[in-house]
């Protein structure tokens, strides 16, 4: 009996007998070019469209937000590298279970990439993002992107992610319109993104 | 648990169940209408945003060339994609059809002594009814998609691909969640209302008990890039994130026409299904993953590709392009035969104009319930022109339309359309037997006014409901021009041509 791989590939061979492949990869069309500034606004405006919190910094400003995002008595967790220090932040030194992480209030993270044309942020979870359950199982994400991270669109952004790294691409808080198409925000992951644009 | 398709009736007996429930027929208008707006305006938007390079319509053709160059390749594709996923530490498995994929999940829980797994939303996996597979065996599969907790808990069965409880209003919601919640887990909170953010705050509770302590989570995927052996879920809730990254060991069923060939190509495509699909610029949520990364998510990392009628319809030169599908649900949404039926009267797990067409080519034609689902349309167009990755529908349920009518060539009953195409065609075949028949049905128009109660446009007579076998269904909602007392040959004969 032959196995379900060769039996699989051979019906598509059968059925493509009279196709010739294309081999050339399919460019999509571009956005019309804007200057810099206007897509770092751009982002701004888009990522508060999702009912995100965002909010503008200078980097000289930047750990003083950090530390006014965290509500008063909340339990605070950063991974390790994280570009700016949190007073009283426990560091995720990989050891902290599911349950753990569920009894941890706040999450404060950098980005790698933001798109400004759908207002997303990407992360890779190399150093300053940490592993991806870090920034899924607290309530509130802090999220540190800088402006020279912002891109355009789509497209700018898969050519600087590395598709071997496990990536998790936000656009604001989690939400469903499943109940009579009501928009709520938070359902399973975090129910706040708050978002720092630092530059 | 929830419910099967199997053994559903034909579309029209079906939809006149659906059409008689004013409840559903309000909640459906209501979402098509209110998702249409939301999309229509992002189109505009991007037409706005790039005027130079052709716009929607443009990035349109990129989705469908994506698609097209990966399903025309896909041999190749397929085995690049086995080659990278297991270079990064994924085990692959192929699946001729359901059991076989059903077989492979099942043992992939069995070997973890699994009793329970978590699931991310999953056409292809309600496709192979994998649920009631697992639990054939004594493991239970927990769906965690809000949507897909309230058609579990009420053992009900989805009517839209992106809402699937669309039928349910918040009282109904509120109570399946009161009565069900309990017995399956932790049990909803006293006091419940019916407001939408307090029932999701519900559904967090009783869920995030079950993510935490999950070993095994089932996902499909949007897409399945070869050059990189990534897999891509596209969600909203945060569901999708933890089932992909809490438990220890993931299994993915992705049908074979998921390829994407190369992680540049994603670009058309993550930038229409959004916008096709919730009207938004992007979903809250997108995770990919390529295979295991240490210390980060599931160590251990499964992959089904599964054929089940793929190929089958993949060896259709017209029906092809349906595999291009990327189930965004913008079909469905400018039906007007899916917008007072629901996806119920479908039968099957993908309802509206995809899948009028696509249950046809997967499962071949000659069962009665998926011969009836090509009529299932008023061959419109609004679907095609909705299409983020241009598939012709109509074109594809006139092919299968034909396809279906072949199928009942040597049938020892005919049907009516049969019997009365094959009249025309003796009619038409000859002029005298057409002169005869002409004056038969000025006799008959001459009667069919008698039954008349409406007329058309210009005040000429029609026939309001015609009797007689076949003509009754199909005059109950349409007016049938009564034919005219004189025949154009016989008045021409007259009249010499009107010289007379
Ligand atoms: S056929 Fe086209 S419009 Fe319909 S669900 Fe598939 S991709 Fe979307």
């Amino acid at each position: 009996m032959s196995s379900a791989r060769e039996d699989i590939l051979g019906r598509v061979r059968a059925a493509l007998a009279d196709v010739e492949p294309d081999r050339e990869p399919v460019v999509a069309p571009r956005l019309a070019v804007r200057p810099a500034e206007e897509v770092v606004d751009l982002f701004a405006e888009r990522v508060e469209d999702y009912r995100a919190i965002v909010e503008r910094c200078t980097p000289e400003q930047l750990a003083g937000r950090v530390a006014a995002a965290v509500p008063p008595g909340a339990s605070v967790v950063v991974p390790a590298g994280l570009s700016v220090d949190v007073a009283g932040a426990a560091v995720d030194d990989g050891t902290l279970t599911s349950a753990d992480l569920d009894a941890l209030d706040v999450v404060v993270t950098d980005a790698r990439v933001g798109v400004a044309e759908t207002g997303t942020i990407v992360l890779d979870h190399t150093a300053g993002m940490g592993r991806r359950a870090l920034t899924l199982v607290p309530d509130r994400h802090v999220c540190i992107v800088r402006t020279e991270q912002v891109v355009a669109d789509v497209p700018d952004a898969l050519v600087l992610l590395d598709p071997a790294r496990p990536l998790t691409w936000i656009s604001g808080p989690s939400a469903t319109s499943d109940i009579e198409l009501d928009r709520v925000e938070g359902v399973h992951g975090p129910r706040t993104l708050h978002v720092i644009l630092v530059g | 648990m929830s419910g099967t398709f199997v053994g559903m009736p034909a579309f029209p007996e079906a939809a006149r169940a659906a059409l008689g429930d004013t409840q559903l027929r309000h909640n459906l208008a209501h979402a098509t209408g209110v998702i249409r707006a939301k999309r229509s305006r992002l189109v505009t938007e991007v037409e706005e945003s790039m005027p130079e390079s052709g716009g929607w319509e443009a990035l349109r053709l990129a989705g469908a060339g994506v698609k097209d160059r990966a399903l025309r390749d896909l041999e190749t594709q397929l085995v690049l994609l086995e080659e990278r996923l297991t270079a990064a530490g994924a085990t692959v498995h192929w699946a001729r059809d359901a059991a076989e994929a059903n077989a492979i999940v099942v043992a992939v829980a069995q070997r973890h002594q699994a009793t329970e797994v978590v699931k991310v939303k999953s056409m292809v996996t309600q496709e192979i009814g994998l649920n009631e597979a697992l639990e054939a065996e004594g493991i239970d599969a927990w769906e965690t998609d809000l949507a897909e907790i309230i058609v579990q808990l009420g053992d009900d069965l989805p009517s839209h691909i992106l809402v699937p409880a669309i039928h349910r209003n918040r009282a109904e919601i509120r109570e399946i969640f009161l009565r069900e919640m309990g017995k399956v887990g932790k049990p909803a909170p006293e006091g419940l209302t019916d407001e939408p953010a307090v029932l999701a705050g519900a559904a967090r509770e009783h869920l995030r008990e079950k993510f935490l302590r999950a070993k095994v989570a089932v996902s499909g995927a949007n897409f399945a890039i070869a050059e990189t052996g990534t897999l891509v879920v596209v969600e909203s809730e945060g569901n999708g994130r933890m089932c992909l990254t809490l438990p220890e060991v993931l299994v993915s069923v992705v049908g074979i026409e998921k390829v994407v060939p190369t992680w540049a190509e994603l670009d058309p495509l993550l930038r229409l299904l959004p916008r096709s699909s919730t009207g938004e610029r992007m979903n809250p949520y997108t995770s990919t993953w390529s295979g295991v990364t240490p210390g980060d998510g599931p160590q251990e990392v499964h992959v089904v590709l599964l054929d089940n009628g793929r190929t089958r319809a993949l060896a259709d030169d017209v029906g092809r392009q349906a595999l291009r599908c990327i189930r965004c649900s913008a079909c469905l949404n400018v039906c007007p035969v899916y917008e007072r039926t629901g996806g119920h009267a479908y039968g099957s797990v993908y309802p509206g104009p995809i899948g009028a067409i696509l249950n046809p080519l997967l499962k071949g034609t000659g069962d009665p319930q998926t011969d009836s689902l090509p009529y299932a349309s008023s061959l419109c167009g609004a679907c095609f022109e909705a299409c983020p990755v241009r598939i012709d529908i109509p074109e594809v349920l006139v092919h299968l339309r034909s396809k279906v009518v072949d199928g009942h060539r040597d049938d020892t009953v005919p049907k009516a359309e049969a019997v009365a195409f094959k009249g025309a065609a003796y009619a038409l075949g000859d002029s005298r037997r057409l002169a005869w028949a002409e004056r038969a049905s000025g006799l008959a128009g001459r009667v069919m006014t008698r039954f008349g109660r409406t007329s058309l446009p210009g005040g000429r007579a029609a026939a309001g409901r015609v009797p007689g076998p076949g003509v009754g269904k199909w005059t109950s909602a349409r007016d049938l021009p009564a034919p005219p007392a004189e025949s154009f040959r016989a008045w021409w004969k007259r009249t010499d041509g009107g010289r007379r």
